[in-house]
């Protein structure tokens, strides 16, 4: 009991199944479905993680502490206005639960601080509301939007990373029987999808790597590269694919993270194709401000400059994010590298801007930023420092 | 509170209220501000140009616009605050502000 793997596990699909039965039943019937998704969440976070007592209080103080976090800053800004140093404070009191989690050593026993299911992703929603509190968007703060946004099950695990306000409006709007039964519709479409994308096509990658991929000629390591990047789209595609479809027969249109990515032609239109509600909230809730900041100094005149400082700190950001491990943070200054020299040559290149339209140079693009892309999964699968 | 006044914004901070003569007008301000940015008159004279569409503007131009939006006439608005369709062309864009100027 209390260590199911969401989305992976067969006993989750099954519980997944039946308790969609009851929101279907709502939703036809032009009921609201929040009160019973919220339920039907805290059951799959007890069966996610029951059995790790601490990992449940974590989650619990981090709930808690992110929810009145909130709402005091919310007091502070309306009485206090934007005051830039407040801000800080409470925006630095809001991921310190997960960069506690993720500096913090951890003891012999395995046990470590604020381990648990989600805090990676329930920080990004946590930071966002106070961002918008301080740019005067967010307004109020309700307890359970708040904590529903947080706990929603689809999404638990990885993401997608939906927005609170977006959220919210779905959270409380009732659809009309067609409409709820369009969207429950496409939400199955999405579950299946995702379940091929898995639990067929990125098995069958992962055994291919396992036996093909393991050489350590430059042959091998070329092997990996493509396998592994298969492998990495399918797996993920297809969790997110399933956690959208499982937020539509629930009501919420949560949005996608996949768009055919390796048909990307240059390194800016890959990060719309991929993982897009991550890269999106960095160039919301980073990228922009940290370009807004640069720009405010007036230290540097060329936007191109602003662009690649901008683009560095947000992937290198980024990076860190996914954890410790050097080569995570050598993927986020890869991409960084790769975005930054991608806007020079763009603004640049005389030979850029005669060919852009050009079919053959396209075909010509999308081939060196496929082959960009994967070698930064390279990079990324920690393969090239002997750890997987 | 008199012409020459302070008056409070929404975000409680305190902005002088202009004299009416020499008002800080705000469809002069943006323009002036876009086509500084845009590098091209062509948004004056036309202001329900797509500025996303001609490939006027680009995303670090947005933010340079929101930053001279703020000092010229001390409205605020953040970079997610609004979509590219939302601010795609001169004129909404002076509505947006003006609204929230009034505000």
């Amino acid at each position: 009991m209390g260590s199911m793997a969401l989305f992976s596990d067969l006993s989750f699909f099954i519980c997944l199944g039946l308790a969609c039965i009851p929101a279907i039943i709502l939703g036809v019937m032009e009921k609201p479905l929040r009160y019973y998704g919220f339920a039907v969440s805290l059951i799959f976070v007890f069966l996610s993680m029951g059995h790790n007592v601490p990992a449940l209080i974590f989650l619990g103080i981090f709930l808690a502490w992110e929810y009145i976090e909130a709402r005091v800053y919310l007091i502070v800004r309306q009485k206090i206005g934007r005051n830039g140093r407040l801000y800080w404070l409470f925006l630095i009191l809001s991921i310190l639960p997960l960069c506690l989690n993720k500096y913090l050593p951890k003891t012999s026993e395995g046990f470590s601080v604020f381990g648990f299911l989600g805090i990676s992703y329930m920080t990004f929603k946590s930071a966002q509301v106070i961002i918008q509190i301080y740019d005067g968007q967010i307004k109020k703060v309700g307890l359970f939007p708040y904590l529903y946004m947080d706990v929603f099950f689809p999404v638990i695990t990885s993401g997608p990373i939906d927005r609170s306000e977006r959220f919210k409006e779905d959270c409380y709007k009732v659809l009309p029987k067609p409409e709820y039964l369009n969207l429950a519709g496409n939400g199955v479409e999405k579950i299946l999808q995702g379940m091929v994308y898995k639990i067929v096509f990125a098995a069958i990658f992962w055994d291919l790597l396992q036996k093909y991929g393991m050489g350590e000629s430059v042959g091998g390591y070329i092997i990996y590269m493509y396998l592994y990047g298969l492998y990495l789209f399918f797996d993920f595609a297809g969790y997110s694919l399933m956690a959208v479809g499982a937020s539509y027969i629930f009501g919420i249109v949560t949005p996608d993270n996949f768009n055919k990515p390796y048909l990307a032609l240059d390194i800016k239109d890959f990060w719309d194709r991929w993982h897009i509600t991550l890269s999106h909230w960095f160039r919301d809730f980073v990228f922009s401000r940290v370009t807004m900041d640069l720009m405010r100094t007036r230290k540097f005149k060329s936007h191109l400059v602003i662009a690649s400082i901008a683009f560095f700190i947000n992937m290198g950001v980024m990076g860190l994010w996914h954890g410790t491990a050097v080569y995570y943070i050598l993927y986020g200054l890869y991409h960084g590298a790769l975005l930054s020299l991608t806007e020079v040559w763009q603004k640049k290149s005389a030979f850029y801007k005669n060919h852009k339209n050009n079919k053959a140079f396209q075909v010509l693009e999308w081939a060196v930023t496929l082959h960009l892309v994967l070698f930064g999964f390279l990079i990324f699968s920690g393969h090239l420092f002997g750890v997987a | 509170m008199g012409l020459f006044g302070k008056k409070k914004t929404e975000n409680n901070e305190k902005v002088s209220a202009a004299p009416a003569a020499g008002a800080v007008d705000i469809r002069t301000a943006i323009l002036e501000s876009l086509a500084n940015i845009c590098e091209d008159e062509v948004v004056k004279e036309d202001p329900d140009i797509n500025i996303v569409e001609e490939g006027l503007i680009d995303s670090l131009g947005y933010i340079e616009l929101l930053m001279q939006i703020e000092e010229k006439t001390g409205v605020v608005i953040a970079p997610a605050e609004y979509t590219r369709e939302e601010m795609d062309t001169p004129n909404k864009i002076i509505a947006i502000v003006e609204a929230k100027a009034k505000a």
